[in-house]
C-alpha cells in the first residue's frame, strides 16, 4: 500500500490535492482513499490530508503516520511543524520552494527530495498562488504512482462543472510541472 | 482459518463504478431512491449530503420537494408532516442537530412514521467539537428508531435501501449512521444503484388507505393517550422494533439477490454477515473486539496480523441483536467493546452495558468496556493492539484509550 501525506495551509487546496491523487489512481485502476485530517479549515492554518493507493480494497481509517510520499505545499511549515515525522530513508519528498534542495531544512536523504517552484508555475499558468495541482504534476513524475493522463482526467472530473478555462489552466500547470 | 488466507482480501475492482466522497455517494443514492419530500437545515453541523441534494434539485436532476428549514427541529417536523400524508421523506443531520431534533424523533417513532434519516456521527458540546464520535446517536438510541451503522461507503449505500424497505414495511423510522468526516469527507470507490436497480428492491411507496392523513379518510396521528392506553401503545412499538430484526435480515438477503453490485463484498475472513452483525476473523478466537461503523475497517487490518483475534461489527444497534451477538461471543475467552461514546457517570459505555447485560449468566466470555476516539481522536492500530492485550486483564473498570 502506498501512503501519501500532504502538508499545506488552509486555502492552498491541500484536501483537494489528496482527493485528486485518489481520483487519478482510481482512474488508473487502483483502489484509492483520500481524506483530510479534519481541521477547522481556517485560511493559513497548517492542514494535513492523506491518500492511500493499493491494489486491494483499503479498510484502515487511521491517519497516515508512515508516509511513502510526503508532499509539502508550503516550505514555511518546515520551521513550525515536524513534517518529516514517520518518514524513513525511502520516503519521497516533494516540496514547493525556490531554494535548491541542499538548503531545504529537512532531515531526510537528499536523493529522495524533489524541489519544485510550484508558486511560480501557479502564478504563470493559473494566475493565482494555488499550488496544489502544480505539485501533483511533480508527484506523478517523481513517484510514477499515477499517470499524467489520469491526473488530467481527475482535474476534469473535479473541476469540470465549475468552468472549462479553470480545467485548462490547471492541466497546463500540471503538464509544465511534469515536464520540468 | 490461517493468517495467509485471511490476508487475501476481496478486490472490489470488478464491481466498482466510481470514486466519491461519502456524502456524495449518499446524496446520489437518496436521489435514486426518489423520496418526494426532503427537508434539512443547511448550517453546521451539516454535511455535503443535503448540499448535494439541494444542488441536484436546483440543477433539475431531482423530483423531490426540497424544503430548507430554519432549524433541525423544523426540518424533522417538516418531514414528520410530509410522512404523515403518506409521502416518502428524507432528512440528514449530525451532532447538535440530532439532539435538537430529539423531541421530534420520539414523536416520529411514536406515530410509526417511516422516516429515514442519515446521521453523520459527530461529538457533542461542550467543549465545542465538530469531529467524529457516536455520542449523538447514543443520546437518542431510546427514541424508537431502527439504528444502522455503516463501515464504509458501500455499506452506507446498501443500508439506505434497507432502511427504506424495512421502515415502510413496518411503520418504523430508520436512521443510517455514518461516521462524520471519516466517511462523509473521505473519497473511496463505491457503486451507486441506478433508479431502475433501486426499483427492483424498493418499489414506489404506496401506504394503505386510511393509514395516512387524507381529508377523504380522516385519521389522527399522535393523539392523547391516558394511563389506560399509553403503556400498551409503547409496548407495541417496542415489540415492533424488537421483531423487526427478522425483516432486516430477510430484506438484507433480498437486497443481496436483487442488486448484488451494491452490496459490500464479502471478505475472505468474514464468517457471518447478515443485516444485523458481521463477524470477521478466525473460527475460535481467544479475543473478540466489538465495534460500530468505520472503526471496524481499521480493526480488520489488525485482526489480519493477529492469530486468535476476531472482530464483531454491530450493524444494527436498535433493535439490539442480542442473540446474534452472544452466539458469536460465546466461543471467545475475552471481548473488548470499543466505543466512540460514553454514558457519563455510568460504569460502562452504552453499548457495553447492553452486551454485558445480555451476556450475564448466559455466556462465560469476559467483556470489557473501552472508550476510544471521542471528539475525533484518531484511533490507531497501536491503540487497537493495546486493547487486545488489555482485554486479558481482570480489572473490569471502563478504560479510555487514546
Amino acid at each position: 500500500m502506498h501512503q501519501i501525506r500532504i502538508h499545506g495551509r488552509g486555502g492552498q487546496g491541500v484536501v483537494t490535492a489528496a482527493e485528486l491523487i485518489a481520483i487519478a489512481a482510481f482512474n488508473d485502476g487502483w483502489q484509492a482513499q483520500a481524506f483530510p485530517s479534519f481541521g477547522v479549515e481556517r485560511t493559513g492554518a497548517p492542514i494535513e490530508a492523506f491518500a492511500r493507493i493499493d491494489k486491494n480494497s483499503i479498510r484502515t481509517r487511521e491517519h497516515v503516520y508512515e508516509p511513502n510520499v510526503l508532499i509539502i505545499q508550503d516550505a514555511t511549515l518546515l520551521s513550525s511543524i515536524d513534517v518529516a515525522r514517520g518518514c524513513d530513508k525511502k520516503t519521497i519528498v516533494i516540496i514547493n520552494s525556490t531554494l535548491p534542495k541542499e538548503k531545504i531544512k529537512i532531515k531526510l536523504p537528499q536523493k529522495n527530495i524533489f524541489v519544485i517552484d510550484a508558486t511560480k508555475i501557479a502564478l504563470e499558468e493559473i494566475g493565482k498562488n494555488i499550488v496544489n495541482t502544480v505539485i501533483l504534476g511533480a508527484f506523478a513524475k517523481a513517484t510514477g504512482l499515477v499517470t499524467l493522463k489520469s491526473l488530467e482526467k481527475a482535474i476534469e472530473q473535479k473541476f469540470g462543472e465549475k468552468n472549462k478555462s479553470l480545467v485548462e489552466k490547471n492541466i497546463n500547470a500540471i503538464r509544465k510541472a511534469y515536464n520540468l | 482459518m490461517n493468517k495467509k488466507s485471511q490476508k487475501s482480501q476481496t478486490s472490489q475492482k470488478s464491481q466498482t463504478s466510481c470514486i466519491l466522497e461519502g456524502s456524495q455517494a449518499i446524496a446520489q443514492t437518496i436521489n435514486n431512491i426518489k423520496p418526494t419530500v426532503i427537508s434539512a437545515y443547511p448550517i453546521t453541523p451539516q454535511t455535503h449530503i443535503v448540499e448535494d441534494l439541494a444542488k441536484l434539485k436546483a440543477d433539475g436532476k431531482a423530483t423531490y420537494e426540497y424544503v430548507r428549514a430554519e432549524s433541525e427541529f423544523a426540518a424533522a417536523s417538516i418531514v414528520t408532516g410530509a410522512s404523515a400524508t403518506g409521502e416518502r421523506v428524507y432528512t440528514a443531520t449530525s451532532s447538535q442537530g440530532l439532539i435538537l431534533m430529539a423531541e421530534v424523533l420520539f414523536n416520529i417513532a411514536g406515530m410509526r412514521l417511516p422516516v429515514v434519516l442519515t446521521c453523520a456521527n459527530r461529538g457533542l458540546s461542550a467543549p465545542i467539537t465538530i469531529w467524529n464520535d457516536h455520542q449523538d446517536a447514543m443520546t437518542i438510541r431510546d427514541a424508537g428508531w431502527i439504528m444502522l451503522f455503516a463501515e464504509n461507503h458501500q455499506e452506507a449505500v446498501e443500508q439506505h435501501l434497507l432502511a427504506y424497505k424495512v421502515a415502510e414495511n413496518l411503520g418504523l423510522p430508520a436512521m443510517v449512521n455514518i461516521d462524520g468526516f471519516v466517511l462523509t469527507h473521505t473519497y473511496e470507490s463505491v457503486n451507486i444503484p441506478t433508479p431502475a436497480q433501486v426499483k427492483k428492491f424498493l418499489p414506489a411507496y404506496k401506504p394503505v388507505k386510511g393509514t395516512y392523513l387524507n381529508p377523504e379518510n380522516p385519521v389522527t396521528f399522535g393523539a392523547f393517550a391516558t394511563p389506560a392506553h399509553y403503556m400498551e401503545i409503547r409496548q407495541e412499538l417496542h415489540n415492533a422494533l424488537v421483531n423487526s430484526q427478522e425483516l432486516i435480515k430477510k430484506e438484507y438477503n433480498n437486497l443481496k439477490k436483487a442488486i448484488p453490485e451494491i452490496i459490500k463484498p464479502t471478505e475472505k475472513a468474514t464468517k457471518i454477515n447478515n443485516g444485523l452483525v458481521e463477524y470477521y476473523g478466525p473460527k475460535n478466537p481467544k479475543t473478540i473486539l466489538i465495534a460500530l461503523g468505520s472503526l471496524v475497517g481499521t480493526i480488520k487490518d489488525v485482526v489480519d496480523s493477529e492469530s486468535d483475534v476476531g472482530v464483531l461489527k454491530i450493524k444494527c444497534l436498535r433493535p439490539f441483536p442480542e442473540k446474534e451477538i452472544l452466539d458469536i461471543l460465546k466461543t471467545a475467552k475475552h471481548a473488548a467493546v470499543m466505543e466512540k461514546a460514553i454514558s457519563l457517570g455510568a460504569t460502562n459505555g452504552p453499548m457495553a452495558m447492553d452486551i454485558k447485560a445480555g451476556a450475564k449468566n448466559k455466556i462465560d466470555t469476559h467483556i470489557k468496556s473501552y472508550v476510544v476516539g471521542l471528539g475525533g481522536r484518531d484511533i490507531t492500530k497501536q491503540m487497537i493492539k493495546k486493547i487486545i492485550k488489555d482485554a486479558e486483564n481482570k480489572n473490569d473498570a471502563i478504560k479510555f484509550i487514546g
